[in-house]
């Protein structure tokens, strides 16, 4: 005789792993920033636009035969030699656990950009908007109804409630009995009623994030393809704090041109590299549009470092002119190859340079990334706590 | 009977008595049978947990939970209509939202179950009836690891994920001939690495020991399935059941055999099932308790895999063509023995590379060398970087790994847990030094 029970799940039992699982996908999503974002252009798209990001689950590795393998399938019949068919297809039954093939390991789940935000952000400990010193502009004057006054200009005359006024007139006087009827009633100076406006001023806060890049012969997808991650990181981390935040684009050689994002990313230059005159095209826009008294600016700026030396002083005196007019300027040097001799135009920045405002960032790989992020909004912070 | 498809516990209690009652007549032998009626979300959890009601914690179970539970909601699967455990009393679950027509086709199936379970010679030393206590005790002795100060979460969770990344490389019934230390590295390293703690030692025992409980069902999966339905089949063909739960039952029955679209996967339960069938139309119903016995995948598809059968269900064989997957061979006269043994190759643990090892003091330095048994199949390199590096974590020196790729005699060398691939000029051996 069978036994049947009911049977009443005393927790949620898998609470714990799933808890680990996420928290271990967050890692992985931390240290392949620069895969993630790697295609797409997001830089300048604003979080609570729905991008999905696909996101690849944790793997877990062990000794598996390649996917490229000659294997069995089955077919619901006639199927001919020469056939073409899909490829790892999802079977109608969800007990295959072995895992055998590592197509059946992997599975992408997708994340809004916002989420991903979220996630890249949650342990940087982000300060309080509401305590920060913002800059802020007043942009606009806006208007508020106030209440009634019996002062006022014409247009601003509220007819209603005058002929409200006017009704509670008539029927007081009719209470006293002193009204004949069809008696004329008509408008008075007590009845009128103005709309009172008061004006308050709107603050805004507004930042610029200008991406400076080296796109001189030297630097190849691979390190333009750090740069990017870097960019990425630091635009949305500037979103995070102001309400507008415009993006731009220098990419350099050895002149500089103010371009778009396409641009920035995809067009190779060719020769050598003169790093002080992207810094110039930065302070000209700057000098320009952007009015350090009334935006933040937040420069960046990647490059391999390798700057012609009779540049290096000039790029020195700009930089430090970068600097005062910024709330944070930095430098990234990519070194994928992983070369450790940094004899470059880093050295001579941290020597020479001592503005807190100011940090070198190195980047040998994609894990680097993130880490050196985190470095460089140190120096921003500290700016701030500073300012209060 | 009513031919709602709503039921109670009783209607249920009924149903299964009848159903056990039948299977008894029809000879299947089986431990008592216990069934638990949960929600899907319960399924969801016992799925990701092997089914066990104790398991130790590790992530993969969270994210095998978040990925059933995902594919479910996206109704890309359909979830298990149930899960049995190899355990005495057999232990079974059922899905509360299942209708009646779905319950009692599973009824039926998981007595296929228990009686494969007991009487398959596969499984004769899985112990069934230790099954819970042990998945207990295991799970407790994680458990007072991670809780230990000394100890704690991340170094077993480091420990488990190594384990459970050799997990299945052990020796198989195949080569019971050889001495099947050979195979088994899990074992091997636990025995033979000086630098294990003995706390480490039992994590790779834990691992070592559930592999050891699974395995059989991963050599028997396409007859375990094929004998569960070939017997629900049976069973509920003799019932008395209304036409609306008859008909019910036919449409789920379909579902479980139907043939998937042309692609890479095989349905076991389909070609279980036709196997099934098809021994007992040429041999007899003795033919069927006999092989139920002795057998497992290998041995069963290589006697009772005919053509005809083959091609009824279409199958065959496909390669990567310029980047696409194309069928080259089907099961025809000319053909058909070599889809066969193609399928046989990729048939459960088939599909598990073969692993020697070969020296565990290469060079005098402590080196562990392991070969891969190469059957004309390549490892996939990005797995065999990362499980490599998972090897050198518990062995702690550097261990090696020869294989083929591209028809090239390849020596992956790790060491400091960095893996370097290397192809060798000339004669192999003088290059498994480390440079």
């Amino acid at each position: 005789m069978p036994i049947i029970k009911e049977y009443i799940s005393p927790s949620d039992r898998s609470a714990k792993d799933r808890r680990r699982h996420r928290q271990k996908v967050r890692e992985a999503i931390k240290e392949n920033i620069a895969d993630i974002i790697a295609d797409e252009a997001i830089i300048g798209k604003s979080g609570d636009k729905i991008i999905r990001v696909p996101i690849r689950g944790l793997k877990e590795y062990r000794f598996v035969y390649g996917t490229n393998e000659s294997g069995s399938g089955q077919g619901q019949g006639g199927s001919q030699p020469g056939d073409v068919i899909g490829g790892e297809q999802q079977g109608q039954k969800g007990k295959d656990r072995a895992g055998n093939k590592p197509g059946q390991d992997i599975y992408e789940t997708e994340i809004t950009l916002e989420e991903l935000i979220g996630i890249l952000f949650e342990d940087l400990m982000l300060p309080d908007m509401e305590k920060k010193k913002l800059r802020y502009i007043i942009s606009e004057y806006k208007q508020k109804i106030k209440g009634r006054r019996k002062k006022g200009i014409r247009p601003r005359l509220d007819k209603r409630k005058t002929s409200e006024m006017r009704i509670r007139r008539k029927k007081a006087v009719e209470r006293t009995g002193e009204l004949e009827d069809n008696e004329d009633f008509p408008f008075h100076q007590d009845d009128l009623r103005y709309r009172h406006v008061t004006i308050t001023p709107k603050k805004e806060s507004s930042a610029v994030v200008i991406c400076i890049m080296d796109t001189s012969g030297s630097m190849d997808t691979m390190k333009k393809y750090l740069a990017r991650s870097f960019y990425f990181l630091l635009y949305q981390f500037v979103r995070t704090k102001y309400q507008s935040v415009d993006l731009i684009f220098v990419a350099h050689d050895t002149e500089a041109k103010e371009v778009n994002e396409d641009e920035f990313f995809h067009k190779g230059e060719s020769g050598g590299t003169y790093i002080s005159s992207g810094y110039q095209k930065a302070l000209e826009i700057i000098e320009e549009r952007y009015n350090p008294a009334l935006w933040n600016i937040y420069a960046f700026h990647c490059s391999d470092g390798e700057n012609w030396d009779s540049d290096n002083e000039k790029a020195v005196k700009l930089a430090k002119s970068l600097c005062d007019v910024s709330n944070l300027f930095g430098y990234g040097e990519i070194k994928p190859d992983g070369r450790s001799a940094w004899g470059s135009i880093a050295e001579v920045f941290e020597q020479n340079i001592e503005a807190d405002n100011f940090t070198v960032v190195k980047i040998r790989n994609k894990k680097d990334v993130y880490p050196m992020f985190k470095r460089l909004l140190q120096k921003e912070k500290i700016k701030e706590q500073k300012d209060e | 009977m009513s031919d709602s498809l709503d039921w109670t516990v009783k209607d249920l209690e009924k149903w299964a008595d009848k159903i056990e009652k039948k299977a008894k007549e029809f000879g299947l032998d089986f431990f008592e049978q216990i069934f638990e009626i949960c929600s899907h979300k319960d399924m969801i959890g016992y799925e990701a947990y092997h089914g066990m009601p104790s398991y130790y914690p590790h992530w993969s179970f969270g994210k095998a939970f978040e990925r059933t539970e995902t594919l479910y909601k996206y109704r890309v699967f359909g979830l298990a209509y149930e899960m049995v455990i190899n355990s005495k009393p057999c232990l079974a679950y059922l899905m509360k939202d299942n209708t009646l027509p779905m319950q009692l086709l599973t009824v039926a199936h998981v007595y296929g179950h228990n009686d494969f379970f007991k009487n398959n010679a596969t499984f004769s030393h899985t112990r069934p009836e230790l099954t819970l206590e042990q998945f207990k005790t295991r799970a407790d002795r994680i458990r007072f690891y991670i809780e230990d100060p000394s100890i704690g979460p991340e170094k077993v969770e480091n420990l488990l994920d190594a384990a459970r990344a050799l997990y299945l490389q052990r020796s198989r019934y195949l080569r019971i001939k050889q001495s099947s230390s050979e195979y088994d590295l899990l074992l091997f390293i636990r025995d033979h690495s000086s630098l294990l703690e003995d706390w480490e030692k039992d994590v790779l025992t834990i691992v070592d020991e559930e592999a050891k409980y699974f395995l059989p069902q991963l050599e028997t999966k396409l007859m375990n399935e094929g004998w569960a339905v070939y017997w629900h089949y049976k069973i509920l063909g003799t019932l008395d059941l209304s036409d609306g739960v008859h008909q019910g039952f036919i449409t789920e029955h379909n579902r479980v055999v139907a043939r998937p679209e042309k692609g890479v996967l095989i349905n076991p339960y389909y070609v279980g099932f036709k196997i099934w069938q098809d021994i007992e139309k040429r041999w007899g119903i003795d033919r069927v308790f006999f092989s139920r016995e002795i057998d497992r995948d290998v041995s069963f598809l290589r006697q009772y895999l005919t053509r005809e059968l083959m091609e009824e269900m279409d199958i065959y064989q496909h390669e990567e063509e310029r980047g696409k997957r194309i069928i080259t061979k089907i099961s025809d006269e000319e053909n058909w023995k070599e889809v066969k043994e193609i399928l046989i190759r990729d048939v459960g643990v088939n599909g598990i590379p073969i692993i020697k090892i070969v020296d565990a003091n290469f060079m005098g330095q402590g080196i562990l060398v392991l070969e891969h048994e190469h059957d004309g199949r390549d490892l996939f390199q990005e797995y065999t970087f990362k499980t490599l590096e998972h090897i050198q974590k518990l062995w702690r020196k550097p261990v090696h790994l020869t294989t083929i790729e591209n028809g090239e005699f390849v020596i992956y060398k790790c060491r400091h847990n960095k893996v370097k691939r290397v192809v060798p000029q000339g004669s192999g051996q003088s290059d498994l030094m480390f440079d």
